[in-house]
């Protein structure tokens, strides 16, 4: 008979397990050219995703029942050499458990969902591919027990979310969208690996464990000094503003939604703009130790409620709507975080992740709820006046207005005086290259004009 | 030295040797391609068997039985270690590959003799580790493409200009050596230089982009992707070269990594971005092996193999897409999904492993790379991961460019083909299987790099009293290798 822990191991195992073979089985298929018929994939999400979510529960439950608050899984160590080791680590806590049952149960809802919202579409296979992707990198990213497994299923969760947003790609705006989403996220993953290189060099260990102390989560005392911790942590917070769209890159969040209503429910709505404050939360022992932190933490996520409030009161379709309600509430969050309310984070992160992919997924019947309503009661609904409007002076409203139009102009503000600089940068080397070796060359006129480049490139695409 | 229990590395040379005289002379080029496609993957085998012999018989350095070449030259100019044992099967495996996915409409203009006699050379250059073998092979590797730039009348200035610098270079710098002895300034400098140029460090990199321009596609692949730069600064000067000298070299190709990153960004040829993107991860190798420190040593050696693998995996997918399009512009949409899903598959798989995407080759390679980097400099570190992310930006920018957008309109099907897809699944399944299993290989990597660093510390040692003026390996080299060399060398400490 087993004990306690083989049995959670065992159980830990199946929860990543699954959706890892989920991501198998679509991905060979699809790689060999044999894709599943739609009956054969909506089969393999629902058992995989339901095995998952069983075995969380029921993890959830013998920790409950055994009082355990901290139960970490040692897979192995992945890559060993004597300067080097990658060790594959799982960790079932107060923070990966509930967070891998809502990314579960979300992923749950969506798969059901969607393999009747995309019932005989071109991309059925492909969506559910990026979908398992999705699961999977969630999954991984939940459970992690060291950096490295958390940078990568923070990586699979990056591409999944930006190939579903440029899912309809016979459309140039989805994939540019979709660029866009994954330059940000790239920065996002930039920041994320140099924090998880430079806290393996300050601390000799990427183990949570060892990192931030071994007791349960959100206790814990991360052995860095305060400077050591505000770099750190600052890295870290940029990886989490890139992922779940806080100031300065919220650009990307209604740029999101070109993707499928399901995709753009669970990922954008629920659980991908939740994955940067889910870090923010499991690295919270070193926010603790840089008062400076902490306020950089609260003050970007108040900035961002504040900027997103004003932004979702002028969006004219529901999906950009309810894009800037979820930042404003991820802003929030945020912002409880950097002022040391853990718990109340999560909750607030739980209870917003499930009512907003509620509200995404009736939002392609929106309409037909607002007639039916209006039926029920008999007359129009009452147009609602913001309290502000008659308070503040007509040259301010106009300019919040503007400014809340063009989403507080960050996309501009971020293209203009970033991208655009270092393309033309770029493009000017290049046409100097192009010079010199037609130089050397000795290229003739017929050369030259076979050489010579169209005018298109990133920043078109941006 | 451990003898292999067969002519392996002679075999796996003279078979496509002897092959590019046959097939070069052949009319028909499907004849030729089939001839090519035996003769490089009789020579593959060859690989494959040496590979398995070295590791059955479990030794440090082995070479051929019955030394044909020995008993000719004098001396066992072919000898196999740790370190390239694993890479003779992938740069083969490369060859192979390139041949038989050439497409019916490509055979008129790609040469198999050509290809063939760069194979054997390749496969030459890296069984060699007599220095003097190595410069004259390294040089006579700069030929095929020459010829073929020559036959196909496109201009050959460009080319000609890097190579004769790069020979030049080259026998002038080993010859310092030879003649001063390790550690000279100016043999390693001029040996440096010459790595610069075979690898298409900026600013003498223009000569990468210009091949890609002018010769088959397939040609520049094979050329290129081996990165035999990498090859000639392991052996002939990351042993002998002052650590100044590789410090500049390394800060010298994080340079190439960031600019052509960027530049791989803003291309609008899918043949330039192609040409960037190896720039820069060979440029990253070269940062690895310079930073010469036991984990980067490791990561780059790691990464050189991923290069190889998903860079010429990456090359080929371009080459089919190619074969059915014409050159690819990367100015708006080509919409090609619908036409080769599994080509779609195996182009952003290729090129994401190339990043060092979770669950590819590349990952764990990119991690020690990163981690060696910044035990050697902070800015370093952050310069290689700027590097990754923009050559991630601009990996999926060209998997979206080129088969996403309106469904591209063909009066003829652009299905993949058998031989494509058997050859884009053997690459894939590579990828895959060595990022999921990565241990046996990072493994006999850092095996490999202890080995270089060790070599690296005793040849310092043992010209520091004769000559004394190179400059010792710096203490943070490795520390396993100075106990390595503890071993060997009781007195080190003393020392």
């Amino acid at each position: 008979m087993f004990d306690h822990e083989t049995l959670i191991k065992l159980l830990g195992l199946s929860v990543v397990a699954a959706p890892v073979l989920l991501l198998s089985v679509l991905g060979i298929s699809s790689l060999v050219g044999r894709p599943l018929s739609e009956r054969a994939i909506g089969r393999w999400v629902k058992s995989s995703t339901a095995a998952a979510l069983l075995a969380s529960i029921a993890i959830l439950a013998i920790m409950l029942a055994l009082g355990t608050r901290h139960a970490p899984i040692e897979v192995g160590s992945w890559v060993v050499i004597p300067d080097y080791h990658f060790s594959v680590k799982f960790v079932f806590d107060r923070l990966s458990v509930p967070f891998v049952i809502l990314s579960l149960a979300l992923c749950g809802t969506i798969g059901a969902f969607a393999t009747r919202y995309l019932h005989r579409e071109g991309g059925f296979n492909r969506f559910f591919v990026f979908y398992a992707l999705f699961a999977a990198g969630m999954t991984i990213a939940s459970l992690a027990g060291t950096i490295e497994t958390l940078f990568a299923g923070w990586e699979l969760v990056g591409l999944s979310s930006a190939l579903l947003v440029a899912f309809f790609h016979e459309r140039a705006a989805p994939v540019r969208n979709g660029l866009r989403v994954w330059t940000v996220y790239r920065v996002s993953d930039a920041a994320l690996l140099v924090a998880a290189v430079v806290l393996h060099h300050l601390t000799g260990e990427g183990d949570f464990d060892k990192l931030l102390g071994d007791a349960p989560w959100p206790a814990g005392y991360a052995m860095l000094s305060s400077q050591q911790a505000l770099t750190v942590g600052l890295l870290l917070l940029l990886a989490a503003a890139g992922k779940s769209a806080l100031v300065p890159f919220s650009g990307w969040l209604p740029r999101a939604m070109e993707g499928p209503t399901p995709s753009s429910a669970v990922f954008y709505g629920a659980l991908s703009v939740h994955l940067g404050a889910f870090l923010l939360l499991r690295v919270s022992p070193i926010l603790d130790l840089s008062v400076g932190l902490s306020i950089a933490v609260a003050c970007v996520g108040l900035l961002t409620a504040a900027f997103a409030a004003l932004a979702a009161r002028v969006q004219t379709d529901i999906k950009c709507a309810l894009s800037f309600a979820s930042l404003v509430q991820v802003g929030l969050i945020t912002t409880e975080i950097g002022l040391g309310l853990r718990y109340i984070a999560l909750v607030h992160m739980i209870g917003h992740a499930c009512l907003r992919t509620l509200q995404f997924l009736r939002a392609p019947t929106l309409l037909h709820d607002y007639r039916t309503m209006e039926n029920a009661i008999g007359t129009r609904l009452p147009a609602r006046g913001g309290i502000w409007a008659g308070m503040l002076p007509e040259r301010l409203h106009v300019w919040l207005y503007r400014f809340a139009l063009e989403r507080g102009y960050l996309d501009a503000w971020l293209t203009d005086y970033l991208v655009l600089p270092l393309v033309r940068a770029v493009e000017w080397c290049d046409a100097m290259e192009l010079r010199w070796i037609e130089r050397l060359s000795g290229a003739g006129a017929d050369e030259r004009s076979r050489r010579a480049t169209p005018q298109a490139s990133l920043d078109d695409l941006l | 030295m451990t003898d292999l229990h067969f002519a392996w590395l002679e075999a796996s040379i003279l078979i496509p040797l002897a092959g590019a005289l046959g097939v070069g002379r052949l009319r028909r080029p499907g004849e030729a391609r089939a001839q090519a496609v035996v003769f490089s993957a009789a020579s593959f085998l060859c690989t494959v068997g040496e590979w398995l012999d070295f590791d059955w018989l479990g030794a440090e350095r082995a070479d051929d039985c019955w030394h044909l070449l020995a008993k000719t030259l004098g001396r066992e100019p072919l000898v196999i270690d740790g370190l390239i044992t694993p890479m003779l099967p992938l740069l083969s495996l490369l060859f192979l590959l390139t041949i038989w996915a050439t497409l019916p409409n490509q055979v008129q203009k790609f040469s198999f003799g050509l290809t063939l006699l760069q194979q054997a050379l390749v496969l030459a250059l890296f069984s060699c580790q007599e220095p003097w073998g190595i410069v004259a092979l390294a040089c006579l590797g700069t030929l095929p493409p020459y010829f073929e730039l020559r036959s196909r009348g496109n201009p050959t200035r460009v080319y000609l200009a890097h190579m004769l610098l790069f020979v030049g270079l080259l026998v002038g710098g080993w010859s310092f050596v030879e003649l001063q002895g390790p550690g000279t300034t100016a043999g390693t400098i001029l040996l440096a230089a010459a790595v610069l140029v075979r690898t298409g460090i900026v600013p003498l990199h223009c000569w990468m982009r210009d091949l890609f321009e002018h010769v088959a596609f397939g040609t520049a692949l094979v050329f290129v992707a081996p990165v035999a730069g990498a090859y000639l600064s392991v052996r002939l000067l990351l042993p002998v070269a002052p650590s100044w000298v590789l410090s500049g070299v390394a800060l010298l190709a994080l340079t190439t990594a960031v600019y052509a990153a960027a530049m791989a960004t803003i291309q609008r040829e899918a043949r330039r971005l192609a040409c960037c993107l190896f720039l820069s991860h060979s440029a990253l190798v070269i940062v690895g092996l310079q930073t010469a420190t036991t984990t980067s040593l490791t990561g780059a050696l790691c990464v050189w193999m991923s290069v190889v693998l998903s860079m010429g995996g990456f090359g080929l997918t371009l080459r089919a897409l190619e074969a059915r399009c014409g050159r690819l512009s990367m100015i708006g949409f080509h919409g090609l999904y619908e036409h080769a899903p599994n080509l779609a598959m195996c182009f952003a798989l290729t090129g994401l492993a190339s990043i060092g995407f979770p669950g590819t080759f590349g990952f764990v390679g990119s991690e020690l790379l990163v981690d060696g980097a910044v035990e050697a400099h902070p800015h370093i570190g952050v310069a290689v991961v700027l590097a990754a992310a923009l050559n991630g930006i601009a990996v999926v920018r060209a998997y979206f460019q080129l088969f996403t957008g309106t469904r591209y309109t063909s009066s003829i099907s652009l299905r993949i083909l058998a031989r494509e897809r058997f050859a884009v699944l053997a690459l894939a399944a590579l990828i895959l299987i060595g990022g999921l299993v990565p241990q046996p290989g990072v493994a006999s990597r850092h095996h490999a790099a202890e080995e270089l660093l060790r070599r690296r510390v005793q040849l310092s040692l043992d010209s520091a009293p004769a000559k004394g003026t190179i400059s010792k390996a710096r203490p943070q080299d490795s520390q396993s290798a100075t106990s390595t060399l503890q071993r060997t060398v009781p007195n080190i400490t003393n020392l």
